[in-house]
């Protein structure tokens, strides 16, 4: 088997359900040149490592166009590009007026004091299975959910929120590297929603600017820093970030999160008598089913030497974050899901600059969703094992998850 | 009993004592737990706490943030340790293998960890030291002292000496609106650690958050008025200063003056081990069975032409104390060499500071990452062709990659494309330490050299 045809049968559909066993081929060769150009970094140290190294860009406009290979999706050309996909400085600025309304230490208490309307909205959708035998949990809770959260958070009313559902499907659609799928036909799609969405936003944050509220939109709008403040486009392609990775990741995470739990029944029963096992069992989650697979924005910026390849400068690189996190030179027993792990520095959320800016968000929203679903659900069992997954083999997780159960504790 | 060769009698019934009851302490006595030692452990401390958090001390303590009190060192496991604190450690008896207390009694061992740590430097004038509002900063005692005085709202604080702690207390009493002079008897603040390049920098910190710096400054002298009370301070330009509080910032000294005449080679640059923690007698003969680690240590480092460098770094505390307490209940090839890189944090004026290598060994830098004038940036350390050190100010998140080049050996200058490389950072600089044989109040790391061939045995007593 060659290296290339291992790549097109990680982004091949017929395999989304398990991939782990072509991480393991993957890693046979930890810094691989695929024949299409791309290096895989498919190891723990190694990857890790490139998180960190400053000779790696996020930056698109720094890679070599490569023959047979269609660049990952260009934003909107009408919005600038969004932190995720930019370098210091500009990354660092815009992360850090991002983040003085969202975490420490200028706002520290922001999602701390979240809680109990999280725990609120949580009560109300499992509520709604009343009367039910079966859901799907995907559609009945884990999409709802975050996106409930993540428009509470930014402020946007709650009679919008179907809106965001189309946007964001279109928008995560086009993060799929997969070309054998048709991407022109997405991209044009995920740039509409974009450009909807982005002027959906832009009213929104004058509206907020006239009538703040204690949300994030009305403080990035209004805040005056030592960085002074987001340019009115900036504040929308941050919004529009923040919107598409605060839920779609969150999604995933909550349904991997259900599925592990019901292919493990005895970790269920022991998070029902034990909720304060959610902090462990999330990030062994992390681990084990993360919600971003890998990473395929990176480029070089130079000639890098690692685990004995060279990566040219100005070649794409993809880092397997779900593939390190398996990585038996890392973790012992990889593929065995221990909620108490010891030692689990795992890279669910990445690492370095571009760590996952949501991570405390998405940790709480995961700890609190499954020890409720844990708690409430009385013999609940899966229908179908595997259940159908979503295309996109970056963020992956499954499109539906029918659950059976029967009964529902208050 | 004889612990020659591996000795499982050891690792059950055998007595191990540690003296010095902080991080370091603390640290190997649950590492030895944790790898099985089940025999009698002592734990010697000359403060009357169990062992605390001491970095908070200059930080959220002055700040009110956090009690003086209220950090004690997390614990790992259960230790089982007979403990012995508010009683100094006086003596060591090597023959007789037993350490003598202040309290007159003596605790016998087969096997010994020393992790006395430094104290704070005093003022040199005791008479002045003695003077009310003259204060230090290593205890959470002195915290809790100095954190009263700093509520009370005193018209001027002084504080002697920039090095890390000196800036960092500069700038908690910034936060809390109170008017600061500094005086720094170098060019810059941070110089001796860093360098006068990045020293430059965090003097624009200290003016841009309102302290009134004065480098090349010595404090002459500390007057009191008829009640002992401090009231001025009288500098080497010739000015004198109206001041409530003074805070001696300069530097730490190495609680070695117990082992005088023990004939472990403990001298005011700390106690000499081998890679392995294992202590130097005066004759450069390694002992058996006495094991150094954490701010008193001194040891070799393969990565830093072998020098014996003395950390006073938090990392390097918990790092070494863990390959101690391996290698006092391993033997043979089971014992591991102490090859933690060098690695410490500051948090001052807004800005986090962390450091990996040995800066002090750079004679060149490159600006990297970012630009000197926004505050923000990563610079590497060259010796002699390779990288030996950064420092990063707010970009603490790429050290890992410089750390890697050290460990590497990378060749210096860096020459390669990377992220927010800017026409600054092409070319590198003189780092601008501080000539070395010019008195100043220490850098954090001290380095000095040790040639194998050299067999003349200078010994030191314990005098700063």
């Amino acid at each position: 088997m060659t290296s290339g045809t291992l790549l097109r049968q990680i982004t091949d559909y017929a395999n989304r359900a398990d991939p782990y066993p072509l991480y393991a081929e993957l890693r046979k060769t930890p810094v691989a040149r695929q024949e299409d150009g791309v290096y895989t970094v498919s190891t723990y140290w190694e990857i890790l490592s490139l998180l960190h190294d400053p000779r790696l860009s996020s930056d698109l406009r720094n890679r070599t166009p490569q023959p047979g290979c269609a660049l990952p999706v260009e934003e909107d050309p009408g919005l600038p590009v969004s932190f995720i996909r930019l370098d210091p400085p500009e990354h660092d600025r815009l992360r850090r007026l991002a983040t003085r309304p969202f975490g420490p230490p200028k706002t520290p208490r922001r999602i701390f004091n979240m809680r109990g309307e999280l725990a609120q909205m949580i009560s109300e959708l499992i509520d709604g299975f009343q009367g039910r035998n079966q859901v799907d949990l995907v559609e009945d809770f884990a999409y709802p959910f975050p996106v409930t959260v993540i428009c509470k958070l930014l402020g946007v009313p709650r009679q919008d929120e179907p809106r965001f559902h189309v946007w964001a499907e279109a928008i995560v659609a086009a993060l799929d590297p997969n070309p054998a799928e048709g991407p022109a036909e997405r991209q044009r799609a995920s740039d509409q929603a974009r450009s909807e969405l982005g002027l959906y936003l832009a009213e929104l944050i004058e509206e907020h600017r006239r009538t703040p509220g204690e949300d994030l939109l009305s403080a990035l709008a209004l805040d005056h820093g030592p960085d002074g403040q987001m340019t009115s486009v900036e504040l929308i392609a941050t919004g529009v970030l923040l919107l598409i990775a605060g839920h779609e990741t969150t999604v995933n995470l909550i349904t991997n999160g259900m599925l592990t739990l019901l292919r493990y029944p005895d970790v269920l029963k022991r998070l029902r008598d034990d909720p304060g096992l959610a902090v462990p069992l999330v990030e062994e989650l992390l681990r084990y089913e993360p919600p971003v697979q890998l990473l395929p924005q990176r480029t070089a910026l130079a000639d890098i030497d690692i685990a004995g390849t060279t990566i040219p400068r100005g070649a794409p690189i993809w880092l397997v974050l779900a593939s390190g996190n398996r990585d038996p030179q890392r973790f012992s027993d990889p593929d065995r899901f221990e909620p108490e792990r010891q030692d689990n520095q795992h890279l669910g959320f990445g690492s370095g600059i571009h760590y996952c800016f949501g991570a405390p968000l998405a940790r709480l929203e995961a700890q609190l969703a499954l020890t409720e679903l844990a708690r409430r659900l009385g013999n609940p069992r899966l229908v179908n094992d595997p259940p159908p997954y979503r295309q996109n083999p970056v963020l992956r997780g499954p499109r539906h998850l029918p659950i059976a159960f029967d009964d529902l504790s208050a | 009993m004889s612990v020659d060769g591996p000795s499982q009698a050891f690792k059950r019934h055998g007595r191990i004592v540690i003296v010095g009851a902080s991080l370091a302490g603390l640290r190997a006595a649950e590492t030895l737990r944790k790898e099985g030692f089940t025999g009698s452990l002592t734990m010697i401390g000359d403060e009357p706490q169990e062992p605390y958090d001491r970095p908070p001390l200059s930080k959220q303590v002055l700040l009110g943030r956090m009690p003086a009190d209220g950090a004690p060192l997390p614990r790992r496991c259960a230790i089982d340790a007979q403990w012995r604190l508010g009683v100094a450690a006086t003596g060591l008896d090597l023959v007789g293998k037993r350490v003598r207390m202040a309290d007159g009694e003596e605790v016998a061992f087969d096997r010994l960890l020393i992790a006395t740590g430094t104290r704070a430097r005093p003022w040199v004038k005791e008479a002045e030291a003695d003077l009310d509002g003259v204060f230090v900063l290593r205890t959470s005692g002195d915290a809790v002292l100095l954190n009263r005085r700093l509520t009370a709202r005193p018209r001027r604080v002084l504080i002697i000496g920039a090095g890390f702690t000196g800036s960092e207390i500069a700038s908690a009493c910034r936060e809390r609106g109170l008017e600061v002079t500094v005086a720094e008897r170098g060019p810059a603040p941070l110089v001796g650690a860093l360098g006068g390049v990045i020293g430059a920098v965090a003097a624009e910190l200290q003016r841009a958050h309102g302290v009134d710096l004065r480098c090349g400054i010595t404090v002459t002298a500390l007057e009191g008025d008829p009640a002992g009370r401090l009231t001025r301070a009288h500098l080497s330009d010739g000015t004198a200063l109206d001041v409530d509080v003074a805070v001696v910032a300069l530097g730490a000294m190495r609680n070695t003056e117990w082992l005088a005449g023990s004939g472990v080679a403990a001298g005011p640059r700390g106690i000499a081990c081998d890679a392995g923690c294992r202590a130097f007698d005066v004759h450069g003969i390694v002992t058996d069975d006495i094991f150094v680690a954490g701010d008193v240590a001194r040891s070799p480092h393969p990565l830093f032409a072998y020098q014996f460098l003395s950390l006073e770094h938090w990392g390097n505390a918990v790092a070494q104390a863990e390959i101690a307490a391996h290698n006092m209940i391993a033997s043979g090839p089971d014992r591991l060499p102490h090859l933690w890189v060098p690695a410490f944090w500051s948090a001052q004026f807004g800005v986090n500071i962390k450091s990996t290598g040995v800066p002090t060994m750079g004679d060149k830098l490159m600006i990297t990452q970012g630009s000197l004038a926004e505050h923000r940036f990563a610079a590497a350390y060259g010796f002699q062709g390779r990288v030996i050190a950064a420092v990063t100010f707010d970009q603490a998140r790429w050290l890992d990659f410089y750390r890697k080049l050290i460990e590497s050996a990378a060749p210096f200058p860096l020459d390669f494309a990377n992220v927010d490389r800017r026409p600054e950072g092409l070319r590198p600089v003189p780092a601008e330490f501080p000539d070395p044989s010019l008195p100043s109040h220490g850098p954090t790391v001290t380095l000095s050299g040790y040639s194998p061939s050299d067999r003349r045995v200078t010994f030191t007593p314990a005098h700063a």
